[in-house]
């Protein structure tokens, strides 16, 4: 493969994509400026959970409810949105092989963002807004601290429009032909609920804001709950949506899986697109005003096809990945595709772990809280974040951070510096996690309640199994902490002091070689489907096995919060 | 790495014409495995409103926070002798099942003491007069989300006697954490 030295684009010597120069900066922008706002949440997430671990108790109180707000803010509005953009623009530009449709709105977008973001934390800094991420009304904050979500919204809505009218550029200049490739599709798919998510933030933010300068009087708290919700959780979709995109890439770079089938991919992502923003009401469960049929309605019939979205992915993603293991010779036995993965490679490790951690434990806890009378014995305690840190944290941020290990080296030509520490990292962030949210989990199943600064004050309610488990939050806490800042470490010093590796290759993180004894005999065997078009049986009997291991773990938590329920008073 | 080089398209390519296809194999025999199990999860919820006794209903009626907290003061002058020590939280307020008994929730205290008896059934009214707040009656750890101007009523039954804590877990303010109250059940 050549190197074009055509100004406007680059060929990368390791993966044969084009980079697009003019969107390049942008790309980097973005992501830097994520990697920044993921450093200010995680030096909150340290604080919190330090304090949190009753027996070290960090933060003074008003302190504490100032950070949970800063971190939540940061870790679950501005890390994401900025990386988000960022994996936008560089998917766009760089599978369509087309430039950015203007550079000037991508000035726009990010002048925005960066400014309504400052002005959020600075206004949270100074204690003119400790009222949660959430920030339910009668609590009201500096009207700055509404203006600059309302700029990061805008200013992010602004972005994901170029991305459309990027896309719509590529499909006009016929810079592809036929459909788009999947990781764009799944981006586009993250793209449109972005839409309807930030309207929702426009919607719930302007009234509030001009309530906070005084110029109409306060919207209706539960009416407030209802929509900022559908940009909360919804919000959260955007996510999952960009981190399975995320796992399709990864997943093709590091073992060289191609999807099983594309249609079954592109359903899931228009399940998700379809179905997902019913899912604000699973905040609501519990609510007064809202009634059942309402509450079920929005959480089963409808959110379950959103669930087995993700169950479709959660087989197809491993399943391309036995199918690629395979066909290099890994045949041993049920797993042996799997022991012969790339473990050592962070790109595979950390986009194995994601996929692991959000479809074990994030996708069963999230289920199941959100069933509507389980959540009875579920909510606003410690259950509910010990749920979400292992899908976005433990799900879309290591699927992010993976990313990361292929994208430094893409677009600053830099080798990562420190590379044994480099491999070291997912794990010991996915360890780290996971030991948060079983902490929190448990202690929320004891009914320690979430954003509380100290259980004491409710005396010996809780008993000493309830301390043992925020401990464990603690410790958790700090071993994600350690991955955190061992993660901009390593990107940042690269950045700044990698090998420049321009003209050539990268080197391999490692990706699995070819047996050459048994490749060949393992290949799958065409048979004729209709129209005489080829389709292929794939060998996944391994990841057949994991998904109904899968399965029935999903049934034995699931039942036994029922059990659970039924032990506790009657009430309707 | 080579992956813009392989005979079939990969995730990062345009798929080749024809990419439409019905599942096979595995991935189909998954894929109704979990449309199975999403039915039986969407059926559960129904299922437990007419058969289980826990559901969360939304009964909720609107309401001024100085109208109800009226009514809690009636109700508390009702259903106690010493109505002083019910205002310093150290006497419960004692209500005659069945019937409609209230509580309060402000930053950072719930009122009254409540007074139950077991095995009876009670249509509890929870409201605010200020911020949002959280009921979690512990230790069963049954949660309830409590939002100013709506009076949102529970039909609860009280089963083991004992003295129960209610724990606010929705922030409601810097003093948050010190917001517990008390049911005892007879």
């Amino acid at each position: 493969m050549n190197a074009k030295s055509d100004s406007a684009k680059r060929i990368c010597l390791t993966t044969g994509l084009t980079i697009c120069r003019q969107a390049e900066f942008f790309v980097k922008a973005n992501a830097v400026l994520a990697v920044v706002f993921l450093l200010i949440g995680g030096i909150a997430a340290i604080l919190l959970a330090l304090t949190r671990w009753q027996t070290v108790h960090l933060l003074p109180v008003d302190w504490f409810y100032r950070i949970i707000t800063l971190h939540g803010i940061n870790m679950l509005l501005f890390w994401i949105l900025f990386f988000e953009v960022a994996i936008l623009y560089f998917v766009v530009t760089t599978l369509l092989n087309v430039r950015l449709a203007s550079r000037a709105i991508a000035w726009v977008s990010l002048s925005m963002m960066l400014t309504g973001a400052v002005m959020v934390d600075v206004t949270i800094l100074v204690g003119k807004a400790d009222v949660m991420l959430s920030s339910y009304l009668p609590l009201l904050a500096h009207p700055a601290f509404y203006l600059g979500i309302i700029l990061v919204a805008v200013g992010t809505l602004i972005g994901v429009i170029n991305f459309f009218a990027t896309l719509y550029k590529a499909k006009k200049e016929k810079t592809y032909e036929g459909s788009v490739p999947l990781v764009v599709f799944g981006a586009t798919a993250a793209a449109i609920i972005a839409v309807v998510t930030l309207l929702h933030g426009a919607v719930v933010m302007v009234p509030t804001f001009l309530h906070s300068v005084g110029l109409i009087a306060q919207p209706d708290p539960q009416w407030y709950r209802l929509i900022w919700w559908g940009l909360g959780h919804m919000s959260q979709q955007v996510n999952v949506c960009a981190m399975v995109a995320v796992w399709y890439f990864l997943a093709t770079v590091t073992t060289g899986a191609k999807p099983l089938n594309e249609a079954v991919c592109r359903s899931a992502f228009v399940l998700y697109i379809l179905f997902i923003n019913l899912a604000s009401a699973h905040h609501l469960l519990v609510d007064p005003g809202v009634g059942a049929g309402w509450k079920i309605w929005n959480t089963s019939y409808a959110m379950y096809l959103a669930v087995l979205a993700s169950m479709m992915h959660g087989f197809t993603v491993p399943a391309s990945v036995e199918v690629a293991m395979r066909h290099k010779g890994y045949i041993r036995g049920l797993f042996g595709w799997l022991t012969g993965a790339p473990w050592r490679n962070p790109g595979f490790s950390a986009f194995f772990l994601s996929l692991i951690i959000f479809g074990f434990l994030g996708g069963i806890t999230g289920v199941t809280l959100g069933t509507q009378q389980i959540n009875i014995i579920a909510h606003n305690t410690l259950r509910i974040p010990g749920h979400f840190h292992v899908t976005v944290v433990g799900g879309t941020t290591l699927a992010f951070m993976g990313l990361t290990y292929y994208l430094v080296p893409l677009l600053w030509q830099r080798e990562y510096i420190f590379k044994p520490l480099a491999r070291l990292q997912p794990y010991l962030f996915g360890i780290g996690i996971v030991t948060l949210s079983v902490g929190m989990s448990f202690a929320g199943s004891m009914g320690v309640a979430r954003r509380s600064w100290d259980i004491e004050a409710a005396g010996s309610i809780y008993g000493p199994t309830a301390h043992l488990f925020l401990g464990l939050v603690g410790i958790g806490g700090i071993l994600a902490f350690l991955a955190l800042f061992l993660y901009v470490g390593l990107t940042v010093g690269t950045l700044l002091f990698g090998r420049r590796i321009v003209g050539r290759a990268m080197e391999d993180w490692g990706t699995p070689k070819v047996l050459s004894t048994s490749a060949g005999h393992d290949h799958p065997a065409p048979i004729q489907a209709g129209a005489g078009v080829v389709a292929t049986v794939h060998p996944t009997q391994g990841t057949m096995v994991l998904a109904i291991v899968f399965l029935i773990s999903f049934a034995v938590y699931y039942f036994a919060n029922w059990k659970a329920l039924a032990d506790v008073w009657p009430v309707r | 790495m080579k992956i813009m080089s392989e005979e079939s398209s990969s995730s990062l390519q345009c798929p080749a014409p024809g990419w439409f296809q019905a599942p096979s194999g595995n991935e189909r025999t998954w894929i109704g495995m979990a449309v199975v199990w999403c039915l039986i999860l969407s059926v559960m919820m129904p299922y437990w409103h007419f058969r289980g006794k826990q559901n969360s209903t939304g009964e909720a009626y609107k309401v001024k926070p100085a109208d109800f907290i009226k009514r809690v003061e009636k109700f508390v002058l009702a259903n106690t002798g010493v109505e002083s020590l019910v205002e310093e939280g150290i006497a419960p307020v004692v209500p005659a099942p069945p019937g409609e008994i209230y509580l309060l929730a402000k930053q950072f205290a719930w009122f009254p003491i409540l007074k139950l008896r077991a095995g009876e059934t009670y249509r509890l009214h929870i409201s605010s007069a200020d911020f949002q707040h959280g009921f979690s009656l512990l230790p069963m750890n049954m949660n309830f989300q409590i939002v100013p101007g709506y009076d949102h009523v529970l039909t609860i039954t009280p089963q083991a006697p004992g003295t129960y804590h209610i724990v606010c877990n929705e922030f409601c303010g810097i003093g948050h954490q010190n917001m517990v109250g008390k049911i005892i059940v007879e």
